[in-house]
């Protein structure tokens, strides 16, 4: 098996998801609803009653790139649910079984997920600059965000696939999806995590989320808490940390598929 | 890679073994499929028959034994193997968002058809199993047998020498069922070999050239279908009578009767027997039922169902 046709099997499957998306464009819009939902609600809502660190006052420059984050986490979901339906309903199998490079499968599905993402995460940023929220240090720093929202993602694709492969039935995938709200939550893209209660301040604190949070927060120029070293260096170290552990594992779980 | 010559097999399994923990998914199987015949596997759930195409088809790994699939080492050489089967079934499928045709385009392009040629196969494809009209049609919106229909032409985009259908109508209404039963009986006509797993006597009756009947991971029988059927006697003259007592009395009976060695049931006071002519040996056994004074609860004549023809082999698998 070439190279050049394991890039090619992988392009194929990306073409999918992408005829996918052309065949449902309302998921796209579901994908987004979740996160501009409470965008509205918490910084419409409760915002004015939020204290904001810094000068500027402005709840939605504190919140937005905490939602930008929140979107990037939610791809372990969506990358989960489209693996575990590739394999419950036998389509997994099906491309095991024909001569096409078995990598393709995995690849062209992480490609398809950063495309995907990408464009939500577009969306979502001209959201944010809609309801008030704007990068204040430049376009590269603002690009260096981008590149650490993305990194967060591409970390999400491989618990996702991990997930995707372990998961039985769909109840265990709602089960996966529900504590992806209290993961996404309990950080500190709402409040300062040293208004909250010790132990959970101490969980928002150490949530990987928190460090991207805090690292592009600092890139756009945005108010944010204080109280965490090299936040830049914490955003590139948590996505490698956790691809490092996940990427093995799935691809130790595909392999397991013919055990 | 070097071509199949006409006097190998297609398949060839010998001695495979595969275990799930304790439990033993294929206990020494041996199976010879020549080439440009359909053969049907037989079997009850948990028989091994989705194993063995799954070891076959290279998605699975065995523990023991050889496998060689159109001429190549199933182990040795799985990507060989992928380019000369197709596979179709329970557990290969179609993508559901996509339209029939944007499948028949995919599975192209990752057989490494060009661009023009995976768009041309698919037309051709969809022609071929009447789908030209709903080619453009996401697969959600499908019949049960446009489906399996559609999946079955997934697995023929390269034209495979083997084919491999595990349980192809399953869960198909009757219209279904004989639309499928058309496109494998004319891939059969163009030399495709092709096996079938089933768990419906009449499906392979209808396909198949040579029956395996497999239980407990093993072949207990092999035969042509006719050759299975007389093997399994045939009809049955089946008497339930109302007292458990009598059932020997009735038994005894029958034995005259068929000249049989019937089979007793005490649970469900069924009396048994193989017949060869239905209509004189119920006449025959109701007259001498009512003369002795046997009452009873319902007699008939009926074919042996596939339970019944795995439970007299494995029984007389038992006792070897």
């Amino acid at each position: 098996m070439t190279l050049s046709w394991a890039l090619t099997d992988a392009l194929t499957i990306t073409r999918r998801s992408i005829w996918h998306w052309m065949r449902q464009p309302y998921a796209i819009i579901f994908g987004l609803l979740f996160p501009i939902m409470l965008t509205v609600l918490f910084g419409y809502l409760f915002g004015g009653a939020m204290q904001v660190p810094g000068d500027s006052g402005n709840y939605m420059e504190f919140m937005l790139p905490g939602m930008f984050v929140m979107v990037m986490a939610f791809g372990i979901g969506e990358t989960m649910v489209a693996v575990a339906t590739d394999r419950e309903k036998g389509v997994t199998d099906r491309f095991r079984s024909m001569p096409m490079a078995s990598s393709a499968v995995v690849l062209g599905r992480a490609i398809a997920d950063m495309l995907y993402s990408a464009v939500l995460l577009a969306v979502m940023l001209g959201f944010g600059l809609l309801v008030g929220w704007s990068a204040h240090n430049g376009l590269g720093n603002a690009l260096l965000a981008v590149g650490l929202l993305l990194l967060l993602r591409f970390a999400m694709v491989w618990i996702g696939v991990y997930l995707g492969l372990v998961i039985q039935g769909p109840e265990a995938s709602a089960t996966v999806q529900t504590m992806l709200f209290p993961l996404t939550m309990i950080t500190n893209t709402f409040a300062d995590p040293d208004t909250m209660p010790a132990w959970l301040g101490t969980i928002a604190e150490w949530n990987p989320l928190s460090a991207t949070v805090t690292a592009i927060r600092e890139l756009f120029g945005n108010p944010g808490v204080g109280g965490m070293d090299h936040p830049i260096l914490l955003a590139i170290a948590w996505p490698v940390l956790l691809t490092a552990i996940f990427f093995p594992l799935a691809v130790a779980r595909y392999r397991r598929l013919s055990a | 890679m070097e071509p199949l010559l006409p006097s190998e097999p297609a398949i060839r399994a010998e001695a495979l073994h595969k275990r799930y923990g304790d439990s033993k998914a294929l206990d020494g199987l041996d199976l010879t499929v020549p080439a440009g015949t359909v053969h049907g596997l037989l079997g009850p759930n948990g028989a091994g028959k989705t194993t063995l195409v799954r070891i076959l088809t290279t998605l699975l790994r065995f523990d023991s034994g050889q496998a060689q699939v159109a001429g190549f080492d199933v182990r040795r050489d799985p990507a060989a193997v992928r380019r000369h089967i197709g596979l179709s079934g329970q557990y290969a499928a179609v993508d559901e968002i996509l339209s029939g045709r944007q499948n028949l385009l995919m599975f192209g392009r990752l057989f490494h058809l060009s661009p023009k040629a995976a768009a041309q196969r698919a037309d051709e494809l969809l022609e071929q199993f009447r789908l030209a009209d709903t080619g453009s049609k996401a697969v959600k919106n499908y019949s049960g047998g446009m489906r399996r229909r559609l999946d079955l032409a997934a697995s023929l985009i390269l034209a495979p020498s083997v084919l491999f259908l595990d349980e192809p109508t399953t869960g198909l209404d009757p219209r279904g069922r004989t639309e499928v039963w058309e496109a494998i009986r004319s891939l059969a006509h163009s030399g495709t070999t092709v096996l079938l797993t089933t768990q419906y006597l009449e499906e392979a009756d209808q396909l198949a050239q040579h029956i395996s009947l497999l239980d407990r991971g093993r072949v207990i029988a092999q035969d042509t279908p006719d050759g299975l059927k007389a093997q399994l006697g045939g009809d049955q003259l089946q008497i339930v009578v109302h007292d458990s007592a009598q059932l020997s009395a009735a038994a005894a009976m029958v034995h005259r009767i068929t000249g049989a060695e019937p089979s007793t049931d005490p649970d469900t006071r069924r009396v048994s027997a193989p017949v060869t002519e239905r209509i004189t040996a119920l006449m025959q056994a109701a007259t001498a039922l009512s003369e002795a004074g046997i009452g009873v609860e319902d007699i008939g004549v009926r074919r042996p169902t596939l339970d019944e023809v795995f439970l007299h082999l494995t029984q007389a698998e038992a006792l070897l």
